[in-house]
């Protein structure tokens, strides 16, 4: 069990890391999210991996380790005021910069399949999504 | 328990709290709620340091539960000399702010509250996870700061800053967590007597948490490679916050003195003064990097940013030398590097006021409205900044030279002298284009705000009294040094020595 | 105390002349003269006890650590100076007086000079080698305001910089070889370390030592080869050439050379740096001098060449150089101070200091003439003058060194070469100037006499000259004997200061000297169209370029570096964390520690399963973003679950209701960013990115592995014995958030707060166009509150406040807890919000969202401070057991306050973030819609 969650972990980190490397903010944002997950799993199982003992007090004999959970506790709170802001951050950017690219500028590529690309994602500013009615 | 150790922290929280309740109400009630939090801040310091100084450690259980269990704030003498830097130029900082860029967006009284609590909190907490909460109080309050004003270059900088340091506090959890799943404990006195007597594999992740820990630390303190954030953040941060930020990277810094002398200090015999020797090349290079790019910076504010990447590498190097003399010198620097480049900063910006659309830009502008009096006091500042006498910068940097063993010496000196002479070039292209070159007329901008003017000028007063008060300063500072490295004194304190 | 008037006086009067800055010239110059006329008063009080041999000197303590006193002391060496310095100061300011206009800030002027003049003082008479490398740079940069103080020319502003830059490094050396001289010695009192002269020598740092100091004093004195900032130095106003190039700033270098004479001297590294040092610096200069135009050009280069000769002559190994150097120190500040004053009154009455076009003065100013004719005689070593004793003595002493061997011939020879050429531009200074036909179309003609009072220093000069050159031993000859004894350090052979020494070598070569420089004058013409054919290197044009050149290289450089892409500083991060972790790492011995794994059950093995495939899925997605979002709530939600399936069903509560949140958020921000995201990055970024995060995974994952399977004693006991009978509570992780780490979650709730403000500071002023039609073009529902939404939010908001009631008061037994409870009415009240509008639940809530964050903080805060009533800590704990209905058995505890704290907060800050985020897309009226 130890080693799946560990590769579990591993692969979250894999593909937060992955998109924090991107130049959209909002992939930015994703990868965040995903990284403090692997890492709130990290921090939660540095308190070893229990089976059915939570850590209310009963007439069980042993429980789980209560301080991992805690400070996971405190974790998550703090990285949803952190995932909000910069979410928050990212929509000021594209809205003063005219662009939802990490550096705030549109980056002109020299070949020219990339300055293809540019075009397309100005032309994908203008288009929005959502539910239909 | 002495009660007073709460204040740095709880003061500046509930005036945050209270200073958001009264959003809505007059102007000249939340200005006067703010700076009444800063002169009473400054106050406890006062009481405070002497307390400390009087080499008994003093250790606060929060909630009645003592060491390991609980949470403690503990003041020593370089807390307490901590919390002194802070609340001084806390008040320049309000003081300067109230002059109307407080009034640039929403809530800046509060968020400076906040951000004060966090530092403080940073200072004063002798437990690894509460350290990473204030560390985010004081980040999350950072990122607004910067934020203050808004406008394209804040955004752009402020994106950096803030996608960096959330990567950084990730890696923050990561490293406490390792310390728990290993050591078992949070506080960091309880882990120092840990690291002292693990050995084997279980030393091993000990020693790579508290790398990664380094790591963390360095993106606060902005040395090479980590430090990329900074030139465009500060240059671009409204001046008051520019200023504030000033200690910033002090947090950071102190951050790896703290851990590099407790947890992993003698007692911790082979992890002992942990990547010392990746800090000390760091450093060097820090050093090099930040003079070349205050040599090439375009503008004065820029130029200031560079300057604050200079003085980081000398601490550093300080801090990576270790021992007692280095770390005394690189305490007196520090205090010194805060509180001048604050000064230049609120200097800055009087006279990018001056040269109305041009600001700091090193483009020739219009005439000063004052140039003799900004001319006069930015060619003392730039002395004390730069490191030359008869200002603080000479005898801080003088500290730290003769502390260095010799072979670190051959090191050392050429870097600090060389990118001392290279700051000083800098300085004088600076100082020559903006008071010498100019094309009259001068463009009509407000007159000169003689309160503003006069606080920054007071802040930089700040360098000729710590030459004229150098003695008592560093006899403090050598105390604190003494004290820092002398762990056993750390687990007396806390009642953890008899498992030692 | 005399010492510290003397050395403080003038700073304090440097303020003087700007009170009496608008009473006109006279009364700011005599405001300057107070100063060192007092100091002139308190120096010659002492004169009886120095000619006696006595050292005066003083010692405070300042900065022990640094080995810094404030210690003066005043031997003959330093009185020497001292005279020289406020002496000739005097004299430059009432020059000053009449060469400044009316127009110009002579204020500013005359306390500069004062600075300078403190600097020099305090230089020249400091007993402590750091507290002299203070005042040493402080002339540096007091000159920089002198020579750059007509800022308005180009010229000016450079030459002070490039001064600026070559002494204050010079500066820097020279600290550097004090620090060592002071490691060697243990101590910077120049007592103590004059008399360390052997340690110092036999030490193996003396090399080391010995270059820097050096290079300060090189640079300071101008000599090869860093003499180019000298001539530059000249765009400054004559006064301050008059003072900073003949008696003072370029006499500090040469000056070091007399005071470290005993620590540094006699050894043969000595003897070939100084000595050939100066030889070279001594012909360059003698022969640049002749070329030179402009008058103070060839003064400038005079002064370089007479520096060497001081140096050439500090150089050699005999008792009796030193104090030939010492004597032409005094020689050459006299004669060249009235030369460049001479050459002020020209510039001052023609307009112009171009040799060329200046010709035939004498008859315009024929006093003028006379002084400069008699002053530039002693430069060239008439006899009868004071440049002639000094220059035969220096004949002699090239004539008395050995330990050049064979070529012992070299230095002699060198010497009366550039004795000729110091002849010929002496010559060239007199016949260029006042004879030589007729003024060419000068600026100011015709010339005439300067004011009375202007000529008034320059006679005094001129008849020092005359008096020294003709009495040697009544006027001067004491004086430089205690100077030279206090350089030397010991008593001094015998010597006299005759004229005549009979028919010797030395007068031959001064014979030759005069000869030859007649001859080389005469055939100027030539030698002129030679030095055309050179190329013209313009030392200021080469450094200001070298300068521009470095910044362009440096700052190209560093954009390459800090390219400004967010992207390449977190890969660095990341990589440094990846470098860092696997170094310490690597000694692992073994990834697997000595825990048995616990066996695999199959439905966690799926859940885990699912969570990965969807993370990878998020990111195979991420362009696409609404399925990227969907994909990652997948993976929050089996997060949750994994936490509930090891046993934590509060963080697998907490854990759902924020996912909710999140997602609810980043859907309403993903609305107002573009649908997709372009692919830009290249291949080779993806590879980097790839193995970056593929390095950051493995290392996880080892991390977490090698964890798991050790053991470890845990804090975690202690807790769960203490959590009912000291924190009055079974969940025993609500009690640690509550009670044992209660201070965290304070701070934790600090963080939610001042977020939320954030995010209000961030939102100010923004407004976005709410899209018409979604990407397939269908047009948007312009319902602003659906009905039938607005009856189900109704209908959940009490059921939602139920809950989390229920969730609150059990939170201290039960998993749940104020946070859980306050984010369940959070999205209760946004529900609401989307069906009616943010505006209508404000009202109807009463309390605006900050307040309500804020009291919840300042609640649990003043919770922690109540304890301080009771006598105990911040924070302490205090709770009674109560039954109720239907809930069971609760405990009232002051915990429970500080949880309702953390409730408020939790629902203020949410509603807060979101609802700013809700009331961007309303308040915006597209035109449209009007």
């Amino acid at each position: 069990m130890e080693l799946l969650v560990a590769i579990a972990i591993g692969v979250l980190t894999f593909s937060g890391v992955y998109l924090i490397l991107r130049a959209r903010t909002f992939s930015v944002a994703l990868g965040l999210t995903l990284f403090s997950y692997a890492v709130n799993l990290f921090l939660f199982s540095m308190g070893r991996l229990h089976t059915g003992k939570p850590a209310v007090l009963s007439d069980a004999t042993s429980y789980t380790d209560p301080v991992p959970q805690a400070l996971v506790l405190t974790a998550i709170v703090i990285g949803f005021a952190m995932t909000a802001f910069v979410l928050i951050l990212s929509l000021r950017a594209h809205t003063e910069l005219g662009s939802d690219h990490v550096d705030g500028v549109e980056k002109p590529k020299l070949e020219p399949k990339q300055r293809k690309v540019k075009g397309q994602s100005n032309q994908s500013k203008r288009k929005r999504f959502g539910a239909t009615r | 328990m002495n009660h007073l150790l709460l204040v740095p922290v709880l003061l500046p929280l509930i005036c945050g709290a209270l200073l958001m309740m009264a959003s809505r109400s007059p102007l000249g009630l939340v200005r006067s709620l703010s700076t009444l939090s800063v002169l009473l801040l400054l106050a406890c310091a006062i009481y405070l340091l002497p307390l400390a100084n009087t080499g008994q450690i003093q250790v606060y259980a929060l909630g009645n539960w003592s060491a390991p269990f609980g949470i403690v704030l503990v003041l020593d003498r370089l807390s307490a000399l901590m919390l002194m830097v802070t609340a001084l130029l806390a008040i320049f900082v309000t003081l300067y702010a109230l002059r109307g860029d407080d009034q640039r967006g929403g809530y800046f009284h509060a968020l400076l509250q906040f951000q004060l609590a966090g530092i403080n909190g940073a200072f004063l907490t002798g437990d690894l996870f509460n350290l990473f909460v204030f560390f985010e109080i004081l980040l999350i309050a950072s990122y607004a700061l910067l934020l203050h004003g808004l406008g394209p270059a804040r955004i752009r900088a402020a994106l950096h800053y803030v996608i960096l340091n959330l990567i950084g506090s990730g890696l923050f959890l990561i490293a406490a967590g390792l310390f728990y799943g290993v050591a078992g404990t949070l506080n960091m006195v309880d882990l120092a007597r840990f690291v002292a007597q693990a050995e084997g594999d279980q030393l091993l992740l000990l020693e790579a948490a508290g790398a990664l820990l380094l790591l963390v630390f360095g993106l606060k303190a902005a040395f090479l490679p980590l430090h990329f954030w900074l030139p465009r953040a500060y240059a671009s941060a409204t001046a008051p916050v520019a200023a504030l930020f000033a200690i910033m990277t002090k947090v950071g810094l102190y951050s790896i003195l703290r851990f590099s002398t407790l947890v992993f200090g003698e007692q911790a015999g082979a992890a002992s003064s942990l990547g010392s020797g990746v800090l000390w090349v760091l450093a060097l290079l820090t050093m090099a990097l930040a003079a070349l790019g205050a040599f090439a910076a375009n503008s004065l504010a820029s130029l200031l940013a560079y300057l604050v990447l200079v003085s980081v590498g000398t601490l550093l190097a300080g801090i990576a030398v270790g021992s007692a003399e280095a770390i005394s010198a690189t305490l007196y620097y520090l205090i010194h590097s805060t509180w001048v480049i604050a000064g230049l900063f609120l200097l800055a910006d009087i006279i990018a006021k001056q040269r109305g659309e041009f600001g700091s830009s090193f483009k020739v502008g219009p005439r000063l409205l004052n140039p003799h009096l900004l001319g006069g006091c930015f060619f003392l500042a730039a002395i004390a900044v730069a490191g030359l006498p008869p200002f603080s910068g000479f005898f801080g940097k003088v500290l730290l030279l003769q502390a260095v063993p010799a072979h670190a010496a051959w090191q050392l000196w050429p870097v600090v002298l060389v990118s001392g002479l290279v700051g000083v070039i800098g300085l004088s292209r600076a100082g020559s284009l903006l008071f010498w070159r100019h094309h009259n007329p001068s463009s009509p901008v407000p007159a000169l705000d003689k309160t503003a003017f006069s606080i920054a000028a007071l802040l930089l007063l700040s360098s000729p009294l710590l030459v004229v008060f150098a003695q008592p300063v560093i006899s403090y500072s050598e105390a604190a040094a003494a004290q820092i490295l002398d762990v056993q004194s750390y687990l007396q304190a806390m009642q953890l020595e008899e498992e030692l | 105390m005399v010492l510290l008037i003397l050395v403080f006086a003038p700073f304090l009067a440097a303020l003087l002349p700007f009170l009496a800055a608008q009473r006109g010239r006279t009364w700011i110059a005599l405001a300057a003269a107070v100063a060192p006329l007092a100091g002139l008063g308190l120096l010659l009080s002492q004169t009886s006890q120095v000619l006696a041999g006595e050292v005066i000197s003083v010692k405070y303590a300042w900065i022990t650590q640094l080995g810094l006193n404030l210690s003066f002391r005043l031997d003959g060496l330093s009185f020497l100076f001292s005279l020289l310095i406020l002496g000739i100061g005097l004299l430059v300011i009432l020059y000053a007086r009449y060469y400044l206009s009316e127009q110009e800030r002579v204020a500013r002027f005359f306390s500069s000079l004062l600075l300078f003049m403190g600097s020099m003082l305090g230089l020249v008479l400091a007993g402590n080698l750091l507290l002299m490398l203070m005042f040493w740079e402080l002339t540096s940069l007091s000159s920089f305001l002198l020579i750059g103080f007509w800022s308005q020319q180009t010229a000016a502003r450079q030459g002070a910089r490039m001064a600026l830059a070559v002494t204050g490094g010079g500066g820097l050396a020279l600290l550097a070889g004090i620090l060592v001289i002071g490691h060697v010695v243990g101590s910077y009192e120049l007592t103590e370390v004059l008399a360390a002269g052997d340690l110092l020598r036999a030490h193996s740092l003396y090399p080391v030592a010995l270059v820097l100091v050096l290079l300060g004093v090189f640079t300071k004195s101008a000599q090869f080869p860093f003499h180019f900032w000298l001539p530059h130095a000249m765009s400054a106003p004559t006064p301050v050439s008059a003072y900073l190039h003949s008696a003072t700033m370029v006499k500090a270098g040469v000056f070091l050379l007399a005071r470290l004479y005993p620590l540094l001297s006699g050894t043969d590294w000595w003897f070939y740096l100084v000595t050939f040092t100066g030889l070279t610096t001594l012909l360059i200069g003698a022969v640049t001098a002749l070329f030179q135009h402009d008058l103070k050009g060839l003064l400038a280069y005079s002064t370089i060449s007479h520096l060497g000769l001081i140096t050439l002559l500090f150089g050699l190994d005999s008792d009796f150089a030193p104090v030939a150097a010492i004597f032409h120190i005094i020689n050459h500040a006299t004669f060249k101070a009235s030369l460049f004053m001479a050459a002020g009154i020209i510039d001052h009455e023609t307009g112009s200091r171009d040799m060329r076009r200046i010709n035939g003065l004498w008859k315009y100013m024929p006093h003028t003439a006379v002084l400069a004719m008699v002053a530039s005689s002693a430069m060239a070593g008439v006899p009868l003058l004071n440049g002639f004793l000094s220059k035969e003595m220096f004949f002699s002493e090239t004539l008395h060194q050995h330990l050049l061997g064979s070529f012992s011939w070299l230095l002699p020879t060198m010497a009366t070469i550039a004795g000729m050429f110091s002849v010929a531009y002496s010559l060239r200074f007199i016949h260029d100037v006042f004879f030589n036909g007729v003024p060419i179309n000068l600026p100011k003609f015709p010339p005439h006499e300067p004011p009375r009072y202007m000529k008034i220093p320059v006679e005094i000069l001129v008849f020092c000259c005359l008096l020294v050159g003709v009495l040697p031993a009544w006027t001067i000859s004491s004086l430089l004997a205690v100077a030279a004894e206090a350089s030397l350090g010991h008593a001094l052979p015998e010597y006299d200061l005759a004229i005549w020494h009979g028919f010797n070598m030395p007068l031959l070569m001064s014979f030759l000297a005069l000869i030859g420089g007649v001859l080389i004058y005469a055939q100027r013409a030539p030698l002129f169209r030679w030095y055309e054919g050179l190329p013209d290197i313009n030392a200021r044009n080469v450094f200001e370029g070298s300068v521009r050149f470095l910044y362009g290289w440096v700052s190209r450089g560093l954009a390459r570096i800090e390219n400004g892409s967010l992207q390449r500083y977190i890969s660095l991060l990341l990589i440094a964390v990846i470098v860092m972790l696997t170094v310490w790492l690597a000694p692992l011995s073994q990834v697997t520690g000595e825990i048995a794994l616990t066996p695999v059950d199959p439905l966690t093995a799926l859940g885990l399963l699912v969570m990965v495939c969807s993370a990878l899925l998020t990111m195979a997605f991420h362009r696409q973003r609404l399925t990227a979002l969907l994909m990652l709530s997948v993976v929050g939600l089996v997060v949750a679950m994994v936490f509930a399936r090891f046993s934590a069903p509060d963080l697998a509560l907490t854990q759902l209701v924020v996912e909710v949140v999140t997602i609810l958020l980043m859907l309403l921000v993903a609305y107002f960013l573009p649908a997709q995201a372009p692919r830009e990055s290249s291949s080779l970024l993806h590879l980097r990115d790839y193995s970056i995060a593929a390095g950051c995974a493995i290392l996880m994952a080892v991390l977490t592995f090698a964890v798991l399977t050790r053991p470890y004693q845990s804090i975690a006991d202690f807790f769960l014995a203490n959590s009912l009978t000291g924190g009055g509570g079974t969940n025993v992780v609500n009690v640690i958030l509550v009670d044992f780490r209660g201070f965290d979650t304070l701070g934790e709730i600090s963080v939610l707060a001042i977020t939320s403000i954030a995010t209000v500071a961030l939102l100010q002023g923004l407004q976005l166009p709410r899209a018409r039609v979604d990407n397939q073009g269908r047009a948007w529902s312009t319902e602003d509150y659906p009905m039938m939404l607005g009856v189900l939010a109704r209908l959940i908001l009490p059921l939602a406040l139920l809950v989390s009631a229920f969730m609150f008061l059990r939170g201290h037994n039960e998993p749940g807890g104020g946070f859980i409870a306050g984010l369940i009415t959070a999205v209760a009240l946004i529900l609401l919000q989307v069906a009616y509008g943010q505006r209508w639940v404000q009202t109807r809530m009463g309390v605006q969202f900050p307040v309500l964050a804020a009291a919840g903080v300042l609640i649990a805060a003043a919770t922690g401070l109540a304890s301080l009533l009771l006598g105990y800590p911040f924070l302490t704990s205090a709770f009674a057991h109560i039954d109720l209905p239907l809930i069971g058995e609760i405990e009232v505890a002051s915990a429970m306050l500080f949880d309702l704290g953390v409730y408020l907060t939790v629902v203020g800050g949410t509603l807060l973030i979101l609802s700013g985020l809700g009331r961007i897309g309303h308040t915006v009226k597209l035109p449209e819609d009007a």
